[in-house]
């Protein structure tokens, strides 16, 4: 484990190089002790793949003391084996209408469209952390014949709930937002409100499972009954 | 009581002091871009420092009060009006009803925050009421403010007008470069990047705002070029992307990124970066985290001495 100061008021965390379930176990297990201490000179916690980013009020706390915390807190939640991760369904509907792109990805992995669905909803996916936009989802688990590239030119526009795949990733827009990665279908749920407690889906640390719907489920689903998340 | 928004201006938002404990979520802290002008403006009409405000940016809004109303203006210098009459800056003063506020652009600096005495009754969001605009929500509809928008102000309580020592913010005026700390990534940087860096005259980007100010001048490279696993961002980052140009990355930045993070902008120099414009030309120099640290507590005391007892 490595601690850097990466600014006065944050310090990063790093416990590896590497996208691994065991060493996110350790972000995961770090993120959590934090958060279960409401210590209001945190202000901000980023977990990453490998990483936690701790942001805090510089004026109230110094780095050794918040060293001297995250070393308590490392061993204490290192020891904590076998954590039960919440297990979140999400119902996809992979359409063609909703996922653009799934003809050219059954090319291009050599499957038929149907085999496509069938993998990438098979896997229990590992929720790493969120970042990029509200919401946004870096899910760990993608079976690698679903690898894909990137479109050559990002949709100038691509609706939230849409489901895609880029590069080893696969994962959901939560909102509205232009983007490049391959459109294979489309959640009816909604995967962010500002005004729901909590606001997103999804935490960093949760296990995710697509599950698959036809287009009748996904019109029946209200989106409208679905807007607040709890 | 409610204001009207006869002129938007160029970009003009409600913001408080941030949205904090959400970026596990994604959530960027947004928050005003110039946190110490919009502390004082509050403090002037004797708001709590917190309390909801308006940020314009390089040209000012045309407002319309319905009822008589004590505001201030405080960051950038900004030619306002109330009717032809010239209004004071950093100084708290009496809007009589009916009156049109026309704030016009700014001369140096890129933001000017407007306070009303009680604050503008907005809705939190995430605890905040601060707009953030990429994630459409916060603030005013979670947008910039538009012709037509009526906007809210709180009317309760009693408050204390204060007044500002005479020359008290000639030191924010002061050119100088932003005080910078070592980065995230620091090892990925020989030193001749880090001579570079800290050398070289850099011109603000005309794609620059509240996400991020790109800078353009010498280019910087790690030692060698490789992938960054995704990490956390801190407010001020300063990442490298593979052109070499920096980018401070600010108050409503991504929450993680796989860029290099060379540097990072000091807490006490935040409002600097706030009111740096397009084309503005701004060095970087190294301060210690110690005298990072030191210089927040000083701006701290400084400001709660610059107000007349």
């Amino acid at each position: 484990m490595k601690i850097i100061p990466a600014s006065d008021s944050s310090l990063l965390v790093v416990f590896g190089n590497a996208i691994s379930p065991a060493l996110h176990e350790r972000v995961i297990g770090l993120f959590h002790s934090f958060q279960a201490r409401h210590d209001p000179r945190i202000r901000n916690l980023h977990p990453g793949y490998a990483s936690l980013l701790i942001d805090f009020d510089p004026l109230r706390l110094t780095h050794d003391e918040l060293i001297s915390v995250v070393q308590q807190l490392t061993l204490a939640s290192d020891s904590a084996v076998g954590r039960r991760a919440n297990v979140v369904t999400i119902p996809v509907c992979y359409d063609i209408e909703f996922g653009p792109d799934l003809l050219d990805v059954s090319q291009h992995a050599g499957l038929s469209p149907e085999e496509v669905v069938r993998l990438h909803s098979s896997p229990t996916y590992l929720v790493y952390f969120l970042g990029f936009s509200p919401g946004f989802v870096y899910l760990g688990g993608l079976p690698e014949v679903l690898h894909m590239p990137r479109l050559a030119t990002p949709r100038p526009s691509i609706a939230g709930g849409s489901v895609g795949i880029a590069g080893s990733q696969t994962g959901i827009y939560p909102v509205d937002s232009p983007g490049g990665w391959k459109l294979i279908g489309r959640t009816p749920l909604r995967m962010f409100d500002p005004e729901a407690t909590p606001p997103t889906r999804l935490q960093p640390g949760d296990r995710m499972k697509f599950s698959p719907i036809d287009r009748a489920t996904f019109e029946d689903i209200p989106r409208h009954a679905e807007a607040r998340l709890t | 009581m409610t204001i009207r928004v006869v002129k938007p201006g160029f970009f003009t938002t409600v913001q408080d002091l941030g949205r904090y404990g959400y970026a596990h979520l994604g959530i960027s802290p947004a928050g005003a871009a110039d946190p110490l002008s919009f502390r004082i403006a509050n403090l002037l009409v004797g708001n709590d420092e917190n309390a909801p405000a308006l940020e314009m940016t390089l040209l000012g809004a045309t407002l319309e009060f319905e009822e008589s109303t004590i505001v201030a203006l405080a960051g950038a210098s900004c030619e306002c009006k109330a009717g032809f009459a010239q209004v004071p800056v950093n100084t708290a003063f009496d809007l009589p009803a009916g009156a049109a506020l026309k704030c016009g652009s700014m001369t140096t600096g890129a933001r000017c925050y407007l306070s009303v005495q009680g604050g503008f009754d907005i809705p939190l969001v995430m605890g905040s009421a601060s707009t953030f605009v990429a994630g459409h929500f916060g603030g005013f509809k979670g947008r910039r403010l538009q012709s037509g928008d009526v906007l809210q102000v709180r009317q309760h309580g009693s408050f204390r007008v204060r007044s500002l020592r005479p020359g008290a913010l000639d030191v924010l005026r002061a050119p100088r470069p932003l005080r910078v700390t070592k980065g995230s990534q620091q090892d990925w940087f020989g030193p001749e990047a880090f001579e570079k860096l800290f050398s070289s005259a850099y011109i603000v980007s005309e794609q620059s705002d509240r996400t991020g100010l790109r800078l353009k001048g010498e280019a910087v490279r790690p030692r060698e070029q490789s992938e960054l696993l995704t990490d956390g961002i801190p407010l001020g980052a300063i990442q490298v992307p593979q052109d070499g140009q920096p980018i401070i990355l600010f108050v409503d930045q991504q929450t993680t990124g796989g860029y290099p993070k060379i540097a990072n902008v000091i807490a006490a120099d935040v409002h600097r970066v706030g009111q740096l414009r397009p084309r503005d030309e701004v060095g970087l120099v190294e301060v210690s985290i110690a005298e990072a640290v030191q210089a927040i507590g000083e701006q701290e005391s400084w400001l709660k001495e610059i107000f007349v007892s």
